[in-house]
């Protein structure tokens, strides 16, 4: 049946979207956190030796998404991978996170006093301890609002998967928008669940650091 | 006992310890004075290897702090030090504080850290603020505190360094009287400071830094109260 007006299929198939969407922010926040984790802490602890590693994250942080999407995309069958377009978008995304991650993690670290590290090892603690039981805990809590505002904006970068064939939240707007000529409608449909789910996020951060500040 | 023999330190072309010589013994109170910039301070940062050294030898107990063999961590737990800024981990309350490092350094049971902890603690009169986070407390709370986490250690040795030159007046008196009672208690202190009448109270020897070398040292009543030289006598007239 061929129906004109928006039906509860139609707000299935949005939240089918929305549902890809999720799973795409996941695995590309946690791949990017991982990596942007190990680098940050790498540029901040060893700046010299990884200029390098600055340089070539860089890239990532300066080339338009959509362009690494596109370009990865088409790498991926002249090398001859055998990957899903799903697997590519959460690779593609987890790399562009890792590189505004690592600036996140870098600051977050040279933002501890450097006092309070001479203080820590004149205690006799290694270098090591000095990182993990003050460097550490102390960055997370500086690099904490910076990171969920990388997951809220690469939720919403997850759209541009749709040009690799991806059907997530907007793609599949986009198709219902296109049965039944309603942009508008739809389009607010589509844009409260981003809301919904960026509101469900940044509520539960806020309640990390009301935790965190309850000390300061 | 520590040893300072001939020790040079430079930070790049600037040369600021130029071949300083001084012994505390066990027991001793030696206070250092003299003018911002005449190295004082970065000769305690070298006595706890925090800082290298370009020549010269400090032992502590005859171990060579910069030697390379030397496990300065273990070291360290022999030398507390207290910073002008008194440093405390702002995510850790004051008994955390505290406890950290008797924990992780010396491995010690979380009962057996925490009793230490309480201990030292009551003994610089923060009993009552045990579960208080180091922002919420004064100055001289988180000096004295600072005080407490490095007696946790239960070094042999206490260095100051300006413990109380960022404080405000008013805040002065209790940390000075905590580091009284322990100079009373025998405790081997070398004391960067400006609080020249409390290091003539507390002092055995004082010494008078002037461009990284020691210009005059001996027992308070003579470096303070009857300077042999003209240096000494024109920065004791300008800081008092």
């Amino acid at each position: 049946m061929f129906s004109t007006s928006f039906t509860w299929n139609d707000l299935l198939f949005l939240l089918q979207g929305a549902w890809v969407t999720l799973l795409l922010t996941f695995w590309s926040m946690l791949l990017g956190t991982f990596l942007g984790v190990s680098c940050g802490l790498l540029r901040a602890l060893l700046p010299r030796a990884t200029i390098p590693l600055g340089w070539f994250l860089d890239i990532f942080r300066s080339v338009p998404l959509l362009i690494q999407f596109v370009l990865f995309n088409s790498l991926k069958s002249i090398v001859g991978l055998d990957w899903s377009a799903f697997t590519v978008g959460c690779v593609v995304l987890g790399v562009y996170v890792a590189a505004f991650c690592t600036e996140i993690v870098r600051s977050g670290v040279l933002s501890v006093p450097q006092n309070l590290r001479l203080a820590s090892r004149s205690l006799g603690m290694t270098y090591w301890q000095d990182l993990r039981y003050v460097v550490i805990p102390l960055a997370t809590r500086v690099a904490f609002p910076g990171w969920l505002n990388l997951s809220l904006s690469a939720m919403k970068d997850t759209a541009l998967v749709m040009w690799i064939g991806i059907i997530e939240l907007l793609r599949a707007s986009q198709a219902i928008v296109t049965r039944i000529q309603e942009p508008l409608l739809v389009l607010c449909i589509a844009g409260l669940i981003y809301y919904l789910i960026s509101l469900v996020v940044s509520r539960l951060g806020a309640q990390v650091e009301k935790r965190w500040q309850q000390n300061d | 006992m520590i040893e300072i023999e001939k020790v040079h330190k430079s930070f790049k072309d600037l040369e600021v310890i130029k071949g300083v010589d001084l012994t505390v013994q066990k027991g001793e109170v030696v206070s250092i004075v003299g003018g911002s910039g005449s190295g004082k301070s970065t000769l305690l940062m070298c006595i706890n290897g925090l800082e290298n050294i370009q020549s010269g030898s400090i032992k502590v107990d005859g171990t060579e702090v910069h030697a390379k063999g030397t496990d300065i961590n273990q070291l360290r737990q022999k030398i507390g030090i207290v910073f002008q800024q008194w440093n405390a981990f702002p995510h850790l309350n004051v008994l955390e504080n505290v406890m950290l490092a008797p924990r992780k350094v010396q491995g010690k049971s979380r009962a057996e850290a925490e009793e230490l902890a309480v201990k030292q603690l009551t003994h610089v009169g923060l009993a009552d603020k045990l579960k208080v986070f180091p922002g919420k407390l004064s100055g001289g709370q988180q000096q004295r505190m600072a005080i407490a986490r490095a007696l946790a250690m239960t070094p042999d040795y206490m260095l100051f360094d300006e413990a109380t030159s960022a404080l405000d007046p008013q805040l002065v008196g209790e940390v000075l009287d905590t580091m009284r009672l322990l100079a009373e208690d025998g405790m081997t202190m070398i004391l960067v400071t400006h609080e020249i009448p409390f290091a003539r109270d507390v002092s055995d020897r004082v010494a008078f830094f002037r461009e990284g070398l020691i210009h005059e040292i001996g027992p308070p009543d003579q470096v303070i109260d009857n300077p042999q030289k003209p240096e000494t006598a024109a920065f004791l007239k300008s800081v008092v």
